[in-house]
């Protein structure tokens, strides 16, 4: 029974909860007369609550009860889900989450309750029963006791089809004193007549000793409303307890005023109908995860082997373990991707808030929300995609007078969408807003010393520049953005998760930043070559084809070395030089041509190995500043390889031939 | 052989608070999240007793204890459903769709199991 802690499994619980609450009010504040919007919000209410008074958290099922009396009103129609209304309901939602996180402040709460009250016009019933009725016990009831009982009784009918055992009944009252039971016959009809589940027998049960009459009716309680049963002291005492005192759970659920409300049958979330699924711990998905890479470096270990040896029975089986080892290696990361719609849900509530505190009215409309990512990389994702959904409200969209002036609708849109590209997940935040402006980009850009005035350079190059640290052309700071930072979070956090970043902007027309992600960390297909004695690992993803560089192929154009492939020029870099491996090239030089972000570049290295499943180890953080490799992994025979990170050695290898180009130039000069 | 009772909660903190109980004083539990996958699980499996929220998604409590019923493998089988205290009088309408007793939320442990030996005995 252990490892299970319900405590932890509602606090789990009550965020879905919580999370189902504000996807759905946001929703309800869209289509305020949607029905079934009020009933799943106050599903997830009632639910919360119930499990809330459960657990101990009694704060929690207290002021949801007061929560839900409120919205009781918007479900009953006597209220609208007007703006104010939703508003409101967003901060009880919040104070929920602070008090199930374990914070309580009881004034903010009432606050909290009073707003809401107030926004569902006013009279709502105030002086909502306090949850915990239910343990008072019935007042005015004492507990007579009498030397004993006689308590005659017959069931309905169909008790016993409805699952009343009368067995059951007498062994309870059995157990309270000791008991002589009999049983009346008379009501039993002839043989013929009889139906067998229906139940004809009176029973009187003489109880011999003290027991006060509440336990007596305790016994009866889920049927003594339908049933005849009389309890009658043995010898005279005190009339009134004959008096029936109401159960306490009888009185406690009838004290609520609320008529008894029908739920709807009908949910329309699919996302509701829960898949079969289970709960494990993240913890345990790495450690997974983990282990797996281990099998997917023994399983290159063994193949290894299994080659060098030429023994065909060892052969199949390193077959064998190779193709399961890569279908465990899919299932394991497909029990990580999580869809990216669970981020997604968090921003309405951002573009909500700021749209109404900047009192620009925008809609916010996502795509792609089942697109599946690593839920590493969907952790990270969070933080950037706030800085660039802030940025586009707050820099991005115009207000809406000057929409209005310049002839668009005066409320914006913000269009956050997930779509797959290949091994890549693309995530892009559009704003139809005022676009970026080159040439106020630039002038900044020079103003902060982060280019030299007289550079050429492409608009395209200018961009870009939004992402360096400390950056900002806002004309003033306001409480969202402009400080400067933010966006060079961004620019990190990708480069982190090895995405890159693309920004595609139109004057006055809008702005779409695309971020594109690998869709795991974990595991990659890597082309395996071979430069001078080392061994170092493409990205397969990367990789467009292979190439032979012949002794003439290569054109050197000012400095830059290009080939000629089916009458495209492509710039190549020579591993060899980039890594400074002495001796000389190898006679046969192969060419891995790889794509770097919209251009393709060719990498010359002596021997291309072949293809081979890579498990990135981190570097040590001695190296994190080493840039052109992006981690390591333990080959087969046990050695090291490193992993290229092709985007940054491509930049690396430019740099580097334009120092050359220059030191050049200056001896010709 | 010990007892099978039927727990159907679309809380699954609540399933499982009711679960570990009944577990821990012998019974075996079977868990169901709704009243549609309850009713698919009280047909594949001999029950001794079911334990029903009334207010869940896909299909509540009400329509599954009238649905179980109508069916012949229900007789004799106590219904408990749960509810919380604004439910009011929908305690009359389960008991006449086929409920056979009630449990009020909040409750603890020792409540429910003095529910169960009730009406399943031990």
């Amino acid at each position: 029974m252990s490892g299970i802690d319900p405590i932890e499994t509602f606090r789990q619980e009550a965020q879905e909860l919580l999370e189902t609450l504000e996807q759905t009010l946001l929703d309800l504040e869209q289509r305020p007369d949607d029905k079934d919007l009020v009933a799943r919000a106050f599903r997830a209410l009632h639910t919360l609550k119930g499990s809330g008074a459960m657990f101990g958290f009694t704060a929690v099922a207290e002021f949801l009860h007061d929560f839900e009396t409120a919205f009781d009103r918007v479900r009953k129609g006597e209220a609208e889900a007007s703006k104010p209304l939703v508003s409101a309901a967003l901060k009880a939602q919040d104070h929920v989450a602070d008090l199930v996180a374990g914070g309580d402040d009881p004034a903010r709460g009432q606050e909290i309750l009073a707003n809401l009250r107030a926004a569902v016009s006013g009279a709502a019933p105030s002086g909502a029963t306090p949850c915990q009725s239910a343990a008072s016990t019935p007042a005015g009831a004492p507990a007579s006791e009498t030397r004993g009982w006689t308590v005659r009784f017959a069931l309905p009918a169909d008790a016993l089809v409805l699952g009343t055992n009368p067995l059951l009944l007498l062994d309870e009252l059995r157990g309270l004193a000791p008991a002589k039971v009999r049983a009346a016959m008379a009501a039993v009809p002839s043989l013929e007549a009889i139906e067998p589940s229906a139940s004809y027998i009176t029973w009187e049960v003489t109880l011999d000793g003290p027991v006060a009459l509440e336990a007596i009716e305790d016994v009866f309680l889920f049927i003594r409303d339908d049933m005849d049963l009389a309890i009658e002291p043995l010898s005279p005492v005190v009339p009134e307890t004959e008096e029936k005192a109401p159960a306490p759970e009888t009185a406690a659920s009838e004290s609520a005023p609320t008529p008894a409300a029908k739920k709807p049958e009908k949910q329309t979330a699919a996302n509701e109908r829960a898949a079969t699924s289970l709960r494990v711990s993240a913890e345990r998905l790495d450690e997974l995860m983990d282990r797996v890479g281990e099998l997917v470096i023994a399983q290159a270990r063994l193949n290894e082997l299994a080659a060098q040896s030429r023994e065909p029975a060892l052969g199949a089986v390193a077959e064998e373990i190779a193709r399961l080892t890569a279908s465990l290696r899919d299932t394991t990361m497909s029990t990580r991707m999580v869809p990216i719609g669970s981020l997604f849900g968090r921003f309405r509530r951002l573009v909500h808030d700021l749209s109404r505190d900047l009192s620009k009215p925008i809609d916010f409309v996502t795509v792609g929300e089942e697109t599946e990512l690593d839920k590493t990389v969907i952790e990270q994702l969070a933080d950037p995609l706030v800085h660039l959904i802030r940025n586009s409200v707050d820099h991005g969209v115009e207000p809406a007078e000057r929409r209005c002036a310049s002839g668009k609708s005066p409320t914006g849109t913000i269009r956050l969408s997930a779509s797959y590209r290949g091994a890549e997940v693309a995530i892009a935040v559009t704003d139809d807003g005022a676009g970026l402006d080159a040439v106020r980009l630039r002038a900044k850009a020079e103003e902060q010393g982060l280019i030299a005035p007289s550079t050429p350079m492409a608009d395209s190059d200018i961009y870009p520049m939004i992402f360096q640290p400390g950056f900002s052309t806002a004309k003033e700071v306001t409480s969202l953005s402009g400080r400067g930072v933010g966006m060079d979070v961004v620019k990190r956090t990708i480069d982190g998760l090895r995405g890159s970043i693309d920004i595609d902007t139109q004057l006055g027309r809008g702005t779409t930043v695309t971020l594109r992600l690998p869709l795991t960390l974990a595991i990659i297909d890597g082309l395996l070559v071979r430069v001078g004695d080392e061994r170092y690992t493409i990205p397969l993803a990367a990789v467009e084809e292979c190439v032979e560089l012949s002794a003439t192929g290569g054109v050197e154009t000012r400095g830059r070395n290009f080939m000629n492939i089916r009458d495209a020029l492509v710039p190549f870099l020579r591993l060899r030089e980039l890594f400074s491996v002495p001796g000389e090239p190898e006679p046969f030089q192969k060419v891995v041509v790889v794509a770097s972000g919209s251009t393709r570049v060719g990498l010359v290295v002596d021997q291309i190995i072949g293809n081979n499943q890579t498990v990135i180890k981190q570097l040590s953080r001695l190296h994190s500043g080493v840039k052109t490799f992006s981690g390591a992994t333990i080959l087969g025979d046990g050695t090291v390889a490193l992993i290229l990170d092709v985007m940054h050695l491509v930049g690396f290898g430019q740099s580097l031939e334009e120092r050359r180009r220059q030191d050049r130039m200056g001896r010709a000069a | 052989m010990s007892k099978t009772i039927l727990v159907v909660d679309d809380s699954a903190s609540v399933r499982q608070m009711v679960s570990l109980t009944l577990a821990q004083a012998g019974y075996r539990t079977i868990e169901a999240c709704d009243g549609a996958d309850a009713l698919s699980k009280a047909g594949a499996n001999r029950l001794d007793a079911v334990i029903t929220d009334l207010n869940m998604p896909n299909m509540d409590g009400l329509t599954f204890i009238k649905r179980y019923r109508a069916s012949p493998a229900s007789a004799g089988v106590p219904i408990v459903f749960l509810s919380t205290e604004s439910d009011g009088g929908i305690k009359a309408e389960a008991k006449a769709a086929g409920a056979t007793g009630w449990m009020v939320k909040p409750f603890r442990p020792e409540q429910l199991l003095s529910v169960v030996r009730k009406v399943a005995g031990e």
